[in-house]
């Protein structure tokens, strides 16, 4: 049985006035546990109302999700114990950050949990960890770190609550270059040593490419594709199509490809390509 | 959230819309007035006559003013209520120390239509003008307090920025609030006190957001060399039209029709 499971899904905003809009349209689909899955789509394309609808922030006009086999909506009054074991992490979420110190904004999460005092503090400092924020950090007001410093603490607060699914809306958005690929590790690995569910929902083809293992693409309210990442990104003709693009380097191989070259179609990484290519030329005896 | 309706301004193409914002102040200013002069049944119903012939010309459904008459009923009942019981005069009516009497009910009748009118008449000017319009009026009605060194322009432009950025606050309200729910923040349950320690959590990064904001416009602002109202010109100039002249001819005549009720049907009623 998956994990969560999305059937029919579909959501209206404003529904019966005239600024009616539907943000999702029939979508399904399935997340395993331990699934790295990168959600992809033009702006407006659904994204955020999608994710919204999986932590119960936005309950469906239509269709069902279940979580482990129950309907998240089953109990309204209980939607709380769904967001704690789907957490959430919102766009910009440094403007959410509101506790004297970081270390109680942390805790914000886990305490409406009603855990104990010990078990928040355990949490609080293996959350820091995990996002790279010092122990001397913790004692500060929020407002006094760095940008990149703030958005590591909020995503922190969220991963304190040691939820089974972990959603991140564009965690890397205005992070300088270094700050994303740190981010993007420390995600990564989160993700590996507890071998908890992610879901990232990015514009940037490359760090889907880089970490997940299968990517959604989201069009126009409706999920246009759902698989592997190496088979969603072979296919740079239908994506374009979207508005969308592959990474760089899988279009540069798809070219050479093209070219005439015996490469393999929907390669991510630089790594990979080095080696194929590196393969070829010391078949070819040219190496 | 979201489906709060701040400013309340609803588009529409009628003549009321097209009028000068500037005569429409005015006239609301005349007619409020109006309404508290009118002294006899014959001229209170004439200014409800006049009222319900502009709500009609305004184009704006019904519905929305019924909503913002939902509003005030609790109040026009206390008033009537009131009016009513502690008339002075003969009582047609006792029970205990409840006595109802002519001058009671007449009281209250036009306290009751009264209300009614005024809340149509300022509704009709902030349904058909839109905020911009209606602060660039303002700013033109109050020019002439520069003479006393009041910042009209200065006025004007705070008015301006603060509707503009209801919108967003609430936007950003929202957004805010959705976050904290994500983290398991409980905002429905629990006593008035914890009720309002849930609202730090929002409130916190709201006003954080809101200094940003204002910080930041102010700089913008200044980029583009803002400098205050002295010397400005405008990009849409107020002009009065052929309309406005009639409608001002109109808001005369209501005046002088009030004024010829109270003073030649002083005893109709």
């Amino acid at each position: 049985m998956s994990l969560l499971s999305v059937k029919d899904v579909s959501f209206v905003y404003s529904q019966k006035t005239p600024f009616e809009h539907t943000a999702v349209e029939n979508v399904s689909f399935d997340v395993d546990q331990g699934d790295f899955i990168g959600i992809i789509g033009h702006t407006g394309s659904g994204k955020s109302t999608l994710v919204q609808m999986l932590n119960g922030l936005l309950k469906p006009t239509s269709g069902s999700i279940t979580l482990d086999g129950i309907d998240i909506w089953d109990k309204p009054k209980e939607i709380r114990k769904i967001r704690f074991r789907v957490g959430l992490v919102f766009q910009y979420p440094e403007y959410q950050l509101f506790e004297e110190t970081v270390e109680k904004d942390i805790s914000f999460g886990p305490m409406n949990m009603g855990l104990s005092e010990e078990e928040i503090k355990d949490r609080v400092h293996s959350a820091a960890q995990f996002v790279g924020l010092d122990t001397e950090l913790l004692q500060k007001s929020p407002f006094d770190l760095s940008g990149g410093e703030k958005r590591r603490a909020a995503i922190a607060g969220v991963i304190a609550m040691d939820p089974d699914i972990l959603i991140l809306d564009e965690p890397c958005a205005g992070l300088d270059p270094l700050g994303r690929d740190v981010l993007l590790a420390q995600i990564y690995r989160y993700h590996k040593q507890r071998g908890n569910t992610v879901l990232f929902v990015s514009h940037s083809m490359e760090d889907v490419a880089a970490v997940c293992d299968k990517a959604l693409v989201m069009n126009r309210s409706r999920l246009e594709m759902y698989d592997a990442c190496d088979r969603v990104f072979s296919q740079g003709d239908r994506l374009s199509a979207m508005g969308l693009r592959v990474p760089q380097i899988t279009a540069i191989v798809d070219d050479l490809i093209a070219a005439g070259f015996p490469l393999h179609q929907g390669t991510l990484t630089v790594e990979n390509a080095v080696h194929d290519i590196t393969e070829y030329m010391k078949k070819e005896g040219r190496l | 959230m979201r489906d709060i309706t701040l400013g309340q301004y609803f588009p529409a193409d009628s003549v009321i819309h097209r009028l000068d914002p500037r005569v429409k102040i005015l006239s609301l200013i005349a007619y409020i007035v109006l309404i508290f002069c009118t002294f006899n049944f014959i001229s209170l119903a004439f200014m409800a006559a006049v009222v319900l012939l502009i709500v009609l010309l305004s184009k704006v459904p019904l519905k929305m003013y019924l909503k913002s008459l939902k509003v005030i009923i609790v109040i026009v009942v206390i008033t009537s209520m009131l009016n009513l019981l502690y008339g002075s005069g003969e009582p047609i009516f006792q029970w205990g120390f409840i006595k109802v009497t002519w001058e009671g009910i007449k009281n209250a009748i036009f306290v009751c239509v009264r209300i009614i009118c005024l809340i149509l008449f300022s509704s009709v000017l902030t349904f058909t003008t839109s905020p911009t319009d209606l602060t660039d009026a303002l700013e033109r009605l109050m020019k002439p307090l520069t003479i006393f060194h009041v910042k009209v322009h200065e006025i004007a432009m705070m008015m301006t920025i603060a509707l503009r950025f209801v919108p967003t606050l609430l936007e950003e309200t929202d957004k805010i609030m959705a976050a904290q729910k994500a983290r398991g923040a409980d905002m429905e349950s629990g006593s008035l006190i914890t009720r309002i320690k849930a609202l730090v959590p929002i409130l916190v990064p709201l006003f954080v957001s809101a200094f940003r904001r204002a910080y930041e416009l102010a700089v913008a602002m200044e980029c583009r060399c803002y400098r205050g109202g002295e010397g400005r010109t405008r990009m849409k100039q107020l002009h009065l039209a052929g309309r406005d002249y009639i409608s001002m001819i109109f808001t005369l005549l209501v005046i002088v029709g009030v004024i010829l009720m109270n003073t030649f049907l002083k005893f109709a009623v």
